[in-house]
This record gives structure tokens, C-alpha cells and sequence, in this order.
């Protein structure tokens, strides 16, 4: 991959496409033969009709993408390829025959395998036990066993998947357990690899090694469908990218002829600004101001080291880094969820006292979207109304210290529900049975709502659709505009030079440096991330020679 | 009596004692290994003794008692199947409800039926599982040391006991050496994998459940044919229970499934022993503690000193096909 040049908001500058009538259909080319063919297909689920007579058409020795957002369907047609569901309407053929797939066995004799999102792996067992079982050979273990090791050495000679096979699977990385999820479907003899989500537990290396996989797994005839909602996997690694709405196949493309904004207009049935449109920030006095803040954990590591920063009202800071470089410390810390070893948090220029309590953050106009939605900032089993008022429950007029207000608190809740278009638009559904999306657009405004003076927002998309994606990065600016104080952490680069005025760079637990959006670009922001400063070398160099 | 012949008996008691104890220990480990936990054992152990104990004296045949001591436990484990595989329902309260199903339809039924507050007749010798002697038993025993041992704790059980040993060894090889373990143990960690494999979740876990009612039979109509000449009421006495913590001593395992028990079935055996023992310097301990014993070590040893016992991942989970 040339540096992050991929990432799907970045690589729009041709422009949006218009929205076109007829759904554009250049798949594969007539007469190339096909791994699969499906006809048809419907599949219900009660009230839900979550597949609607889908055709697909997927070229042999291909890379094709199924792309869609979460509820799409995908999962459910991938699904029923593999027998874990029967289509209630509809044929499948593999390689031009018709066949019937009724059950995982059925789609393994005909040669498809799977990697599910979650791996299907006996934690417990050994990498050659996990691909044994199931076609173990013979009633004792030994024989399968003395072929599962031969199978796997040349499978690991021949892709170059190379794995310990008497290790047990718990003690594998996640990208290495992944492998084995591989393994097992070629074992089995898999000629259609289905990979579901399989990015979503990787790294960005080990996804890049995924894709170098894949490319050889179809370089040596087979044919992989990847499914994902990431646009940045679909034009890094597919031939071809057929895109879901809701139940139905609305488009099939051929990936090198068609642009992310393309897929994502497909993909949410409307033209979605990959772009964040918005003006120059103008920035006025500080609001949030860290001063030397370090952060210790229990074990008595430094996960933060004399961080010092400040955000303006009116601007957004970014805050990059690799995933586990003390940013979800540091937001610990300043939204006053764990107390620092020192330093102090300034909020309009009254300091945090540190005891570990949230609530005197939020009184001094700090708001808080935490990283992680369904740990911190949402109880699942509640109903979204509870969930609208959690933190500020004690606010007048929506309860008290004793009793809750139910009335007010619901009508609290469709107020956010209507201004954040949140659905479905039912303030007593439990929260659990909302998408992520819009769990977190609960949270989301929850958090605005209040109308803080300080914003801290942990990976506000995780885990959301594009819809929403654009929804909350445009209120985000909202915000900002409205001369607030923003401080945006984010692991997606492409969020962080969208949305950011400034853009701190965090690794290992210190800000190694700031740079200005439009005065860098995501090279050098992804090099600072490593703990490298090109730049202050460069700089270094030039005074040297200067001397 | 010297001191070696009463340490000899004492370890013969403990073999008998123990028995019970294996046979429901991998009664569990069979079920539980597949993910259905099974608080059950003792009440399918109390209802195969009374069948077994009941049959056999009808019927005056040891083999037809066995015989119906394991239908009876089949039947209850396939209830329990029924609740927490098809039905999906809470295992431990599944386990429970054939506890008291148990204790008080055997008495019930005994009761109307034989009319001796709840006991079956004794039975006859031709109903019971009777001591075998080795060949050679008699005339060894003299020999110092080896004979005693001999003639003991080798020969003279029932056959029962020696079936309990082998069972240990049958049990180590299917869980670990077959196809049908490897299935049994993945379903019982990850049974999507399995399903996924293009294994049946539900055919797997009635097969383990099936095993363990037989085991379980097995335990029964040896309490009630082989250990003793007839059925009284709540005569498995918490043994089942007991047979619960051995199999999570042993960490779910086998071959250390036979030690627990052993462990268990010694301490019983000591208990008996000490009844009535003058402690020098104590008197004599209360019957009530020492039959404690094996409950307090349970504690004790469960508490800490057996690092931390890992039940198979999807235990107590009944499987559900995501959406």
C-alpha cells in the first residue's frame, strides 16, 4: 500500500459521482467462467426480509468485495451460501452447477469455505486439532492427526501460511489465528473463500499481510469474497465489489473503474460527503488547558509522560496514535475518570480537583463520548431513555437526587431521538437492539446536548455506518462552530485530517509533535505515530549543515 | 491386627467407598465436557438404586436390576437433555428439579409398593453384585506383605469395581484419542466452532448426556446391589455431589477424576474408622466431624489450594444458531 493514500475521505478529490437511476452493472464480463452464481435469492426473517432476490455473479480466480452497511444483509447471504440458513427462494450454482446447500457440510463438499468474524476456533486446542475437527478421518485421532501435519506444511509451503501447528490457539495472535480460521477451510479443501469482516480484529499490518495473502490464494486459483463495510479494503485488494441496501443487490463493479464516493452513494442510497465540509476554524481563548499530566497504571507504568497541550474554543485537535499509545489513558484522565500521578486539567480556567469523580468534569462544562460506547458510555439493557439522561440524571427538571422524572426524561429522549435522527425512533427499546451507529448517536447527544463548553470524543465512528459517519462529523463542526472546544482522538487518519485545526501526534505515551492539517500529510503524521520525526531530523540536519 | 493389615483394610474400604464417587464423577465429566453441566448426578444415582434394587428383587436377577438402574438414569438424563439442549433451558435448575424428583419418587414408589418405609426387600445373593475371589486369593494370603495386598485389595471386590477402573482407562482414551472426544471436548469449549465443522451441537451433547446416565446407572446399582442388599431411602447421601467436586478437583480430567474420588473414598473410609476412636489427648472426636471430613477438605481444597479449575468455556450455556 502506497503510504495511506487508500483511506476512502482522502481519495475523493475527482469529485462526487451523480446519483444515477439505474443502478450501474459492469460486473464480470459475459463468459467468464463463474465460481458462483446466485439467482434469486430471498430469505425472511419474520418481519424482517433481509435478503430480496439477490443475484450475484462472482468471476472464478477473483477478489469480490460484498459491501453494504451493518444490517445490509451480507451477513445473512453469505450465510445462506454456506447452509447456516436456507434461502427460502432462489438457486445457487457453483462452478454453473445447481446445488443445494442445506448445511455447513454441504457447502464444504462443495468446496466453500469460511472465515467467520468470529473465528471458530477451540481456544483450548491445538492448531492441528482445531483444523481436524470435523474431518478427522477415522474414529481414533492418530492417523488424522500425522495427515493434518503434512496437509498443513504443504499448505504453509505452498501460501506461505506458516503456523506452529502443535501451538494452542489461545496463546496465537489474533492475525495468527485468523490464519488458522484459513487453513481449516483449505484443509477442507475450500475453492471459495468466504471472509467475513475480516478486518475488524487486525492491525493495520496484519490486515495488510491479509491482503497479501488473499492476492496469493487467487493468484493460485482460488476465489475469495471478502465482506466488509470498509471502503479502504474494497479498492486496496478486490477485482470486483458488488454493493448491498437493505436486503437488496443494488450495483456490481468492477473496482478498478469505480471511486470510493461511488460505492458509498451506492451503499447508503444517497451522496455522502466523504469530504467534512468546513470553513477555517476561528479560534478565540483557551478552554481546556493539560498541564504536565502524567498517568500511572496499577503496575506502576507511565502511560502518560508530562503531556501539556491546550484546546481553544471554536477549534478541533486531533489527536492521533497507534491504538494503545496512552490516548484512552490521557482521556481517562482529563474527563476526570481516573485521578493523573501529577499534573493538573484546567476547564475555563478552573482546575479539576482529581478525585476520580466524572461528575465534577461535566459540572465545569466538560462532555465526554468515551472511546469505547458499550463499556463506558451506554448500559446496554437499559432503554434508550435512561440511557439519553445517564450522568445527568440528577439535572433539574429531569429528576432530582430521589425520584426520577420518568415523563420528562422520556420526553428528553425524543427530543434527542428526533434532532439526531436516531433510529428506530423509540425512546422505551432497549438499547442493545440499536445499531452502533446509532447507539452512538445516543451517546453522542447525549453529550452535546448539554451543551458543554469542552468536547472530548474518543473514536466517535468506530464501529458506525457511513451514514452516520457523516452525520456525526458534521455536527462535530457543528460544535466547533458554535465556539466550542473540541478534542477529537481518533485511530483513523482520515477522521483526524478531516475534521482537525491541529493535529497532535501521541506515541508511547508522549505528544512527539504538532502539525497543521494543510501543512503535512498522512506520511508524516503515520511516521511521527512509529516515533519517528522526519522532520526535526531534516530540520537537525539542515541547522548541522548550516554550521 | 497389626498396623499393615488395618492400613490394608482401610485402602480396601476405600476402593469400595470410591466407587460410587468414580462412576458419577465421569458421569459428569462425559456431560459437562460437552458444556451441559449436570447438578443431577445424585438424583439419577438415587433413582437407578432404586430400580436396580427393585428389579432385582422382583426379578431375582442381578444383571435385569443393572439392567433397569440404568434405563431409569437414561430416562432422567434424557429429561435433563431435553430441558437444557432442545428446550434450552437453565441447566442447573433442570439438574436440581430431577434431584427432588428423585429423592421423592423412589421413596414414594417404594413405599406403596414394597411397604417397608421405603426400603426394598433384601435381596438374595443370585440380585447382588457378589465379592470375586481371585484364583489363588486364599493360599497367598499367608505371604508377608504381598499377600494381604493380594487378597484384599485385588481380589475380592465386585465386579463392578474392577468395571470402575476400567472405565478411568476407556474414559482417558475416548475423550483424548478419538474422533468422538475431540467433538465432545469442542463442543463442549466452542460449539459454534463445531456446528460450523459441520457437526451436530445438539447430536453430540445427547450422546454425552446418554453416557452419562448409563455412568450414572452404573453408580446407582452399585449402591444399591453391589455396596448393600437393598434400597434405603436417600441412600446416595449427597454422593453425587461429592462426585461434582471430585470431577472439578480433577479439573474435569480422568485419569486425576480417579484420584479425587479415591481421595474422597478414603476420607470416607477413615471417617468409619475413627468412630469411636480415643484421639490421645483429645478423646473421642464427634461422628459428625469426622463424617464432615470429606465436605470440609472439599472447601478447603476448592478454595485455593488446587489452582484455579477451568470449566469448559460454553458450560451451562445452551448452544442458540446466531441470527
Amino acid at each position: 500500500m502506497g503510504g495511506v493514500s487508500t483511506f476512502p475521505i482522502r481519495t475523493n478529490s475527482h469529485g462526487m459521482t451523480a446519483a444515477s437511476e439505474t443502478p450501474p452493472n459492469d460486473g464480470p464480463p459475459a463468459g467468464a467462467p463463474l465460481a458462483i452464481e446466485l439467482r434469486g435469492i430471498d430469505k425472511r426473517f419474520g418481519a424482517v426480509h433481509a435478503n430480496r432476490d439477490i443475484n450475484l455473479k462472482v468471476r472464478k480466480q477473483s477478489i469480490h468485495g460484498i459491501v453494504g452497511e451493518n444490517g445490509a444483509g451480507k451477513s445473512t447471504l453469505m450465510s445462506i451460501l454456506y447452509g447456516f440458513y436456507e434461502a427460502d427462494a432462489g438457486d445457487i450454482f457453483v462452478s454453473g452447477n445447481t446445488v443445494s446447500i442445506r448445511s455447513s457440510n454441504d457447502a464444504i463438499a462443495k468446496g466453500i469455505g469460511m472465515v467467520h468474524q468470529h473465528f471458530m476456533l477451540v481456544d483450548s486446542f491445538t492448531v492441528i486439532e482445531n483444523v481436524m475437527l470435523g474431518a478427522e478421518g477415522a474414529a481414533t485421532l492418530q492417523a488424522g492427526r500425522e495427515k493434518v501435519r503434512r496437509d498443513l506444511k504443504n499448505l504453509s509451503d505452498e501460501y506461505g501460511l506458516t503456523v506452529d501447528p502443535d501451538a494452542i490457539v489461545s496463546e496465537l495472535s489474533v492475525g495468527l489465528q485468523q490464519r488458522v480460521e484459513i487453513l481449516k477451510a483449505l484443509y477442507r479443501g475450500a475453492d471459495i473463500l468466504i471472509l467475513d469482516e475480516p478486518t475488524g480484529v487486525l492491525t493495520p499490518e496484519e490486515a495488510d499481510n491479509l491482503f497479501r495473502i488473499l492476492r496469493q490464494l487467487r493468484d493460485q486459483g482460488k476465489t475469495i469474497l471478502l465482506i466488509t463495510h470498509k471502503l479502504r479494503e474494497i479498492m486496496a485488494v478486490t477485482d470486483e465489489v458488488s454493493v448491498m441496501r437493505r436486503g437488496a443487490m443494488v450495483a456490481t463493479l468492477q473496482t478498478a473503474n469505480t471511486s470510493p464516493s461511488e460505492i458509498a452513494e451506492q451503499m447508503v442510497g444517497r451522496r455522502v460527503l466523504l469530504e467534512v465540509d468546513k470553513g477555517p476554524a476561528k479560534p478565540t481563548e483557551d478552554a481546556l488547558v493539560v498541564e504536565n499530566l502524567t498517568v500511572r497504571d496499577r503496575f506502576g507504568v507511565d502511560r502518560v509522560k508530562n503531556v501539556s497541550f491546550t484546546v481553544r474554543r471554536g477549534e478541533i485537535v486531533g489527536l492521533a496514535g497507534v491504538s494503545g499509545n496512552g490516548q484512552s489513558e490521557l482521556l481517562e484522565a482529563i474527563s476526570g475518570i481516573e485521578a493523573p500521578a501529577s499534573g493538573r486539567v484546567l476547564v475555563n480556567g478552573k482546575p479539576l480537583s482529581h478525585t476520580g469523580d466524572p461528575a465534577e468534569a461535566r459540572e465545569l462544562g466538560m462532555g465526554h463520548v468515551p472511546e469505547d460506547r458499550l463499556r463506558m458510555g451506554l448500559v446496554k439493557t437499559f432503554e434508550e431513555n435512561e440511557n439519553s439522561v445517564l450522568g445527568y440524571h440528577n439535572a433539574e427538571g429531569i429528576g432530582g437526587k430521589v425520584v426520577i422524572d420518568v415523563d420528562a426524561v422520556r420526553n428528553h429522549a425524543k427530543a434527542h431521538i428526533e434532532k439526531y435522527d436516531i433510529r428506530p425512533p423509540n425512546c422505551r427499546l432497549k438499547t442493545a437492539n440499536f445499531s452502533g451507529g446509532n447507539q452512538q448517536k445516543i451517546v453522542i447527544a447525549r453529550e452535546m446536548e448539554e451543551d458543554p463548553d469542552v468536547l472530548l470524543v474518543g473514536q466517535p465512528t468506530r464501529g458506525v455506518d457511513i451514514g452516520a459517519i457523516e452525520f456525526i462529523h458534521k455536527r462535530l463542526i457543528e460544535m466547533r462552530d458554535a465556539g466550542k472546544a473540541v478534542l477529537l482522538v481518533s485511530v483513523e487518519l482520515d477522521e483526524i485530517f478531516g475534521l482537525s485545526d491541529r493535529i497532535l501526534v501521541m506515541c508511547g505515551g508522549e505528544i512527539v509533535g504538532e502539525r497543521l492539517p494543510d501543512q503535512t500529510d498522512e506520511n508524516e503524521i503515520g511516521l511521527m505515530m512509529a516515533g519517528i520525526d522526519e522532520a526535526a531530523d531534516k530540520a537537525a540536519q539542515q541547522t548541522e549543515a548550516a554550521q | 491386627m497389626g498396623t499393615f493389615e488395618s492400613f490394608i483394610l482401610l485402602l480396601d474400604s476405600t476402593v469400595r467407598l470410591s466407587m460410587p464417587l468414580l462412576f458419577a464423577a465421569l458421569a459428569g465429566l462425559y456431560s459437562e465436557r460437552s458444556g451441559v453441566f449436570d447438578i443431577g448426578l445424585e438424583g439419577k444415582m438415587l433413582a437407578a438404586a432404586f430400580a436396580a434394587a427393585a428389579i432385582g428383587a422382583l426379578a431375582g436377577n442381578v444383571w435385569l436390576g443393572l439392567l433397569a438402574g440404568i434405563a431409569v438414569s437414561v430416562g432422567l438424563a434424557l429429561v435433563h437433555g431435553f430441558a437444557c439442549i432442545t428446550a434450552r433451558g437453565n441447566q442447573i435448575v433442570s439438574g436440581v428439579a430431577i434431584n427432588f424428583l428423585a429423592a421423592g419418587l423412589t421413596a414414594l414408589i417404594g413405599h406403596a409398593y414394597f411397604s417397608q418405609g421405603g426400603r426394598t426387600p433384601r435381596l438374595e445373593n443370585e440380585a447382588r453384585f457378589l465379592p470375586i475371589e481371585w484364583p489363588g486369593a486364599e493360599q497367598l494370603a499367608d505371604v508377608p506383605f504381598l499377600g494381604p495386598i493380594y487378597e484384599e485389595l485385588i481380589s475380592g471386590h465386585n465386579l463392578l469395581v474392577y468395571l470402575g477402573f476400567v472405565m478411568v482407562a476407556v474414559t482417558w482414551f475416548v475423550i483424548f484419542r478419538t474422533r468422538f472426544g475431540l467433538r465432545l471436548r469442542a463442543v463442549g469449549e466452542n460449539p459454534a466452532a463445531v456446528d460450523t465443522a459441520g457437526i451436530s451441537v445438539t447430536l453430540m451433547r445427547y450422546q454425552a448426556v446418554i453416557i452419562c446416565g448409563v455412568l450414572c446407572g452404573l453408580a446407582g446399582a452399585y449402591l444399591s446391589t453391589a455396596q448393600s442388599a437393598s434400597f434405603v431411602p436417600n441412600m446416595s447421601a449427597g454422593k453425587g455431589f461429592i462426585a461434582l467436586a471430585a470431577l472439578i478437583f480433577a479439573k474435569w480430567k480422568p485419569v486425576p477424576v480417579l484420584y479425587a474420588c479415591l481421595l474422597f473414598g478414603f476420607l470416607d473410609a477413615l471417617g468409619i474408622r475413627l468412630q469411636g476412636y480415643e484421639f490421645p489427648g483429645i478423646g473421642e472426636v464427634p461422628v459428625q466431624l469426622i463424617q464432615a471430613l470429606p465436605y470440609i477438605l472439599t472447601v478447603v481444597l476448592l478454595a485455593g489450594f488446587i489452582g484455579k479449575a477451568e470449566p469448559p468455556k460454553a458450560g451451562g450455556v445452551p448452544y442458540v444458531k446466531e441470527r
